[in-house]
C-alpha cells in the first residue's frame, strides 16, 4: 500500500457484497468514544453481535435500578475520613416504602418520612449553630453511582472548601482575608437517603435551617453508564422548589466529568450561590469562562479537514 | 359515583346508577386512556366503567363549550390567554355545530381531506384536540394525522407527504469534541440528520453552547450540508449566545401547557418571543425561516406540580398553543423519557406518542416523536419498533438517529441510525429532499429509491476519517 493513499479505496477496503454483513470503515472511532458507532449492518438493520450485546447491557441496567443502597456502610466510610464533618451522618428514608413505590411516587421520594424528618427536627432544636451547607446523599435511580463516587467526589470538593472547625482535620488557621471565596463553610451532618429524588434535598436544606443544600443522586442508569452522578445545588431550598431553583451538575463519574472537575465546578456554584444569594436559572455556571475556550485555538474536530 | 349530585356539571344514568363528573377538566381526565402519571396526579377514573362513561359523556360535549369554559382560568394562566385571544372564529366556523363525538366522525370521513383540516386548525383549540383525541382509537390517530401535513423549513424542507427526517443526536457525557464528531459521522454516513443536528449539551452554559454550535455550524458548512444545527440549552443561554455572535441556527426550549410549569423552566411567552426575533435577526435560513425548536412530554405540568388538576395529556395538549405561536421548525414529544411514574409500560408509551402526534398535526405543528424508553420503565426495544413502525405509518414529521439506540450521556434509549432506514425501507419513507440531494452528491447512498448504503466509504470522508484512525492496519 502506498504511503499517500488517503483519497484511495484502497484505504478501507469493505467487505465484498457476498458478505451478509458490512463491517464500517469507521468502526475504530469507537476508541474515541462510549457511544455505539460503526457497528456495521446486516442490510440495514443491527448485526446480530451487537443487538445481542445491547440485549445484556439493557439486562444489567434494569437489575442496576432495584439494587438497594448500603446507606449503613457507606455512613462508616464517610466517617471515618479525616475531612468529613464532626457529627454522624444521618441516616434518612423517603416516604417511598420500596424501590415500586418508589417508581410510581415521585411525591412520597421527594419528602422523608415521619421518622427522618424527626431526626432533622430534633437536632436543629438542640443546635443552635447556623449551617452554611448541607449535603444530602440520595440513591435515586443508581444506588451504584452513590457507592462508587461519593467518597472521592466529596474528597475533592471538601479540598477546595474551607470547613474551618466542622471537619476533623482543620489544623490550620485561616490567614487569608475573609472574602466571600475564601469564607469558612460552616457544615451539616451529612446526610444519606433511601428511595429519594433531588427535591428530597429542600426537605433537608429547610429543617437544618442550612443556607443552601448539595444533592448527590443516583442518576438513571444508562446502557454505557449504570454509575453516574448527578450534582443539585439549591441555594436556601424550601419545599415546593421547582427545578427552576436547582443548578445541575450531570454525568460524575470516572468515565465522565472526572471528580476533581466536578468539584471545582460544584465550588463555583457554590460560592457564586453564596454571593448571590440565589441558584437556578439566574446563576450561570461560568466556571469554564477563564479558561481557554477561544475555539480558534481549540483543535477543529477531526471532520475538518 | 352511584348518587347524583348538585355540583356535578356533567352526568351519565347507567341503569340505576348515574355517574357524575364535577365540571369540564374532571370528564376529560376521567375519559383519558389509563396511564400512571393521571393516577399520580389522582385525577384518573376510578374504575375502567368510569372510564368508558366518562368517554361516552365527553363525547356528547359540544365543541363551543371549550371556548366558553376554560379548563385553567384565563386571569391566572398566559396560555390560557394564548390560546382563547388567538381562536380563529371564521377557521373554527365549519366544525362550531359538531360536539367531541361528532368531531371524530367528521375528522375521520371523506369530508375532512388534507386541504380542509389545513384550513381549520387555527380554530381547533388544544383542549378540542385532546377531547376528540381520548374517544379515539390508535388507527383513528393514525389516519387522522396522515391527513394532516404540515411543512416547515430552515435550510432544507421538512414535512413533505411521504417523508421522515431524522434528529441526528450526537451526544457525549462531557461534550467531548471528537466523541461527538464521531457519532455525527456515522450518523452521517447512515443517512441521518437532515430534521437537524442537535446536540444535549452534558454541561449547560453559554460558553459550552457556543463552542457546540461553532463546532456544528463548521461540520455543516464544511460538507456543505442541508440541514441545521441546535444546541438544546436553556432559551436565556441561546439569547446570550447570539448576544456573542455564535452561529445560531434554531432556539431550543422544553415547554409545557400551563404558565406555573413554563414558570418552573425559568421562561414566559416573552422570553420565547425575544429569542425568536434574536434568532431571525441572523437570517441564516436559505430555503425557510422556521427558528424554532421546541420538546415537550406528558407528565412536565404534574412534575413542576403546575398541572391545575388536569390529566397529562390534556397539560400536553395545551403545550402545542405555545409552539404554534412562535412557529417551529420542529417539535419533539419526548414521550418516554420522563419515566414509568407518567407513562408505566410500552403500552401507555405508545398511546401517548400517537396521541401526542395526532393533537400537534391537527394544530398544525411540525411534530416528530422520540420514540424511547428509559431503564426504570416496563419497555424494551420491540415496544419501540412497534411505536416507530406506528408513527411512520401516522406520518410523523421526524425522528431521532443516534448510535446503537443508546444515548451516553440522556441514559436513555431512542431509535437508532439503523432504525431510521429500517423505517425508510418498511414504509417507502424519503428524508427531505435537499437533504436527500446531498447524500446521493456525496455518495452516502448508493440508491436514493431502495435506501441502499454504499458499500464503500464515500470519498469525501476518506480525509477526515484517515487522520483519526489511519488506513487498513
Amino acid at each position: 500500500m502506498s504511503q499517500d493513499t488517503t483519497h484511495s479505496d484502497k484505504s478501507f477496503p469493505t467487505h465484498p457484497h457476498t458478505e451478509p454483513v458490512t463491517e464500517n470503515a469507521w468502526s475504530k472511532l469507537n476508541a474515541f468514544t462510549d457511544a455505539r458507532v460503526g457497528l456495521g449492518r446486516s442490510g440495514i438493520s443491527v448485526p446480530t453481535k451487537h443487538l445481542l450485546a445491547f440485549q445484556l447491557a439493557h439486562a444489567q441496567a434494569i437489575d442496576a435500578v432495584h439494587t438497594q443502597l448500603d446507606a449503613k456502610r457507606l455512613a462508616e466510610e464517610l466517617s471515618a475520613q479525616a475531612w468529613a464533618p464532626n457529627a454522624a451522618p444521618f441516616l434518612l428514608h423517603s416516604r417511598a416504602t420500596d424501590r415500586a413505590t418508589y417508581l410510581q411516587r415521585p411525591d412520597y421520594g421527594r419528602r422523608l418520612d415521619e421518622h427522618s424528618a424527626h431526626i432533622l427536627d430534633q437536632h436543629s432544636a438542640e443546635n443552635t449553630a447556623e449551617y452554611d451547607l448541607a449535603i444530602a446523599i440520595v440513591d435515586g435511580l443508581s444506588s451504584l453511582a452513590i457507592e462508587q463516587n461519593t467518597l472521592p467526589f466529596l474528597q475533592a470538593l471538601f479540598a477546595h472548601l474551607d470547613t474551618n472547625a466542622t471537619n476533623k482535620s482543620n489544623t490550620k488557621s485561616n490567614t487569608k482575608t475573609n472574602t466571600n471565596k475564601h469564607a469558612p463553610w460552616h457544615i451539616a451532618p451529612l446526610c444519606l437517603v433511601e428511595q429519594g429524588r433531588v427535591a428530597i434535598g429542600d426537605d433537608i436544606c429547610e429543617r437544618l435551617n442550612a443556607k443552601c443544600v448539595l444533592v448527590l443522586i443516583g442518576e438513571r442508569p444508562g446502557l454505557s453508564s449504570p454509575d453516574s452522578l448527578g450534582l443539585y445545588l439549591t441555594w436556601g431550598g424550601k419545599v415546593g422548589y421547582t427545578d427552576a431553583y436547582r443548578n445541575c451538575i450531570s454525568n460524575v463519574r470516572p468515565a465522565g466529568l472526572v471528580y476533581q472537575e466536578a468539584a471545582r465546578k460544584a465550588f463555583y456554584l457554590l460560592t457564586e450561590a453564596r454571593t448571590l444569594k440565589l441558584s437556578g436559572v439566574k446563576l450561570k455556571d461560568r466556571s469554564d469562562d477563564d479558561l481557554i475556550m477561544d475555539t480558534s485555538k481549540e483543535s477543529k474536530n477531526f471532520l475538518i479537514t | 359515583m352511584s348518587h347524583p349530585h348538585s355540583s356535578y356539571q356533567f352526568r351519565h344514568i347507567l341503569g340505576e346508577r348515574t355517574f357524575g363528573f364535577v365540571d369540564l377538566a374532571d370528564l376529560m381526565a376521567k375519559a383519558t386512556p389509563a396511564r400512571s402519571g393521571d393516577r399520580l396526579a389522582g385525577v384518573a377514573a376510578h374504575s375502567a366503567e368510569e372510564r368508558a362513561i366518562a368517554q361516552i359523556t365527553l363525547a356528547d360535549v359540544p365543541l363551543k363549550l371549550f371556548l366558553q369554559q376554560a379548563l385553567v382560568p384565563y386571569e391566572d394562566d398566559e396560555i390560557t390567554r394564548l390560546i382563547l385571544d388567538d381562536h380563529d372564529k371564521q377557521a373554527f366556523a365549519p366544525i362550531s355545530h359538531l360536539t367531541v363525538g361528532g368531531f371524530r366522525d367528521w375528522l375521520l370521513s371523506d369530508l375532512a381531506t388534507s386541504e380542509v383540516l389545513t384550513s381549520i386548525r387555527s380554530g381547533v383549540t388544544p383542549e378540542m384536540a385532546a377531547a376528540v383525541s381520548k374517544i379515539m382509537r390508535n388507527q383513528d390517530l393514525i389516519l387522522v394525522a396522515k391527513k394532516c401535513h404540515v411543512k416547515t423549513a430552515f435550510r432544507n424542507t421538512i414535512g413533505l407527504p411521504g417523508h421522515l427526517s431524522t434528529r441526528l443526536q450526537p451526544n457525549h457525557p462531557t461534550d467531548d469534541l471528537t466523541g461527538i464528531a464521531a457519532s455525527m459521522l456515522d450518523g452521517l454516513l447512515y443517512a441521518n440528520g437532515d430534521a437537524v443536528i442537535g446536540i444535549n449539551p452534558a454541561t449547560d452554559n453559554v460558553q459550552q453552547a457556543t463552542r457546540l454550535i461553532k463546532m456544528m455550524d463548521e461540520v455543516i458548512q464544511h460538507y456543505e450540508i442541508p440541514t441545521q444545527s441546535c444546541v438544546l440549552t436553556h432559551v436565556t443561554n441561546t439569547i446570550e449566545c447570539i448576544e456573542q455572535g455564535a452561529p445560531v441556527d434554531l432556539v431550543f426550549q422544553s415547554i409545557g401547557g400551563t404558565q406555573a410549569t413554563n414558570d418552573s423552566f425559568g421562561f414566559n411567552l416573552a422570553t420565547l418571543a425575544e429569542a425568536q426575533d434574536a434568532a431571525l435577526s441572523l437570517k441564516r435560513g436559505t430555503v425557510g425561516n422556521n427558528v424554532m425548536y421546541f420538546e415537550t412530554g406528558q407528565g412536565s405540568a404534574l412534575s413542576a406540580n403546575a398541572n391545575h388538576g388536569l390529566d397529562q395529556q390534556t397539560c400536553e395538549a395545551r403545550a402545542y398553543a405555545v409552539a404554534r405561536k412562535f412557529n417551529p421548525l420542529l417539535v419533539n414529544t419526548v414521550v418516554g423519557f420522563i419515566g414509568p411514574e407518567y407513562l408505566y409500560d410500552g403500552k401507555e408509551i405508545t398511546r401517548a406518542g400517537l396521541e401526542d402526534h395526532f393533537c400537534a398535526k391537527l394544530l398544525g405543528l411540525p411534530m416528530g416523536c422520540d420514540v424511547c424508553y428509559t431503564n426504570h420503565a416496563e419497555a424494551d426495544q420491540n415496544d419501540m419498533d412497534n411505536l416507530l413502525t406506528l408513527l411512520g405509518v401516522a406520518g410523523c414529521t421526524f425522528v431521532m438517529g443516534i448510535p446503537g439506540s443508546d444515548d451516553i450521556m440522556l441514559n436513555y434509549q431512542t431509535t437508532s441510525f439503523h432504525d431510521a432506514l429500517y423505517a425508510r425501507r418498511a414504509l417507502g419513507l424519503k428524508p427531505a429532499p435537499e437533504f436527500d440531494l446531498w447524500l446521493a452528491k456525496m455518495e452516502i447512498f448508493k440508491n436514493n429509491e431502495q435506501f441502499i448504503l454504499n458499500h464503500q466509504l464515500p470519498d469525501a470522508f476518506h480525509k477526515s476519517l484517515h487522520k483519526m484512525i489511519g488506513g487498513k492496519s
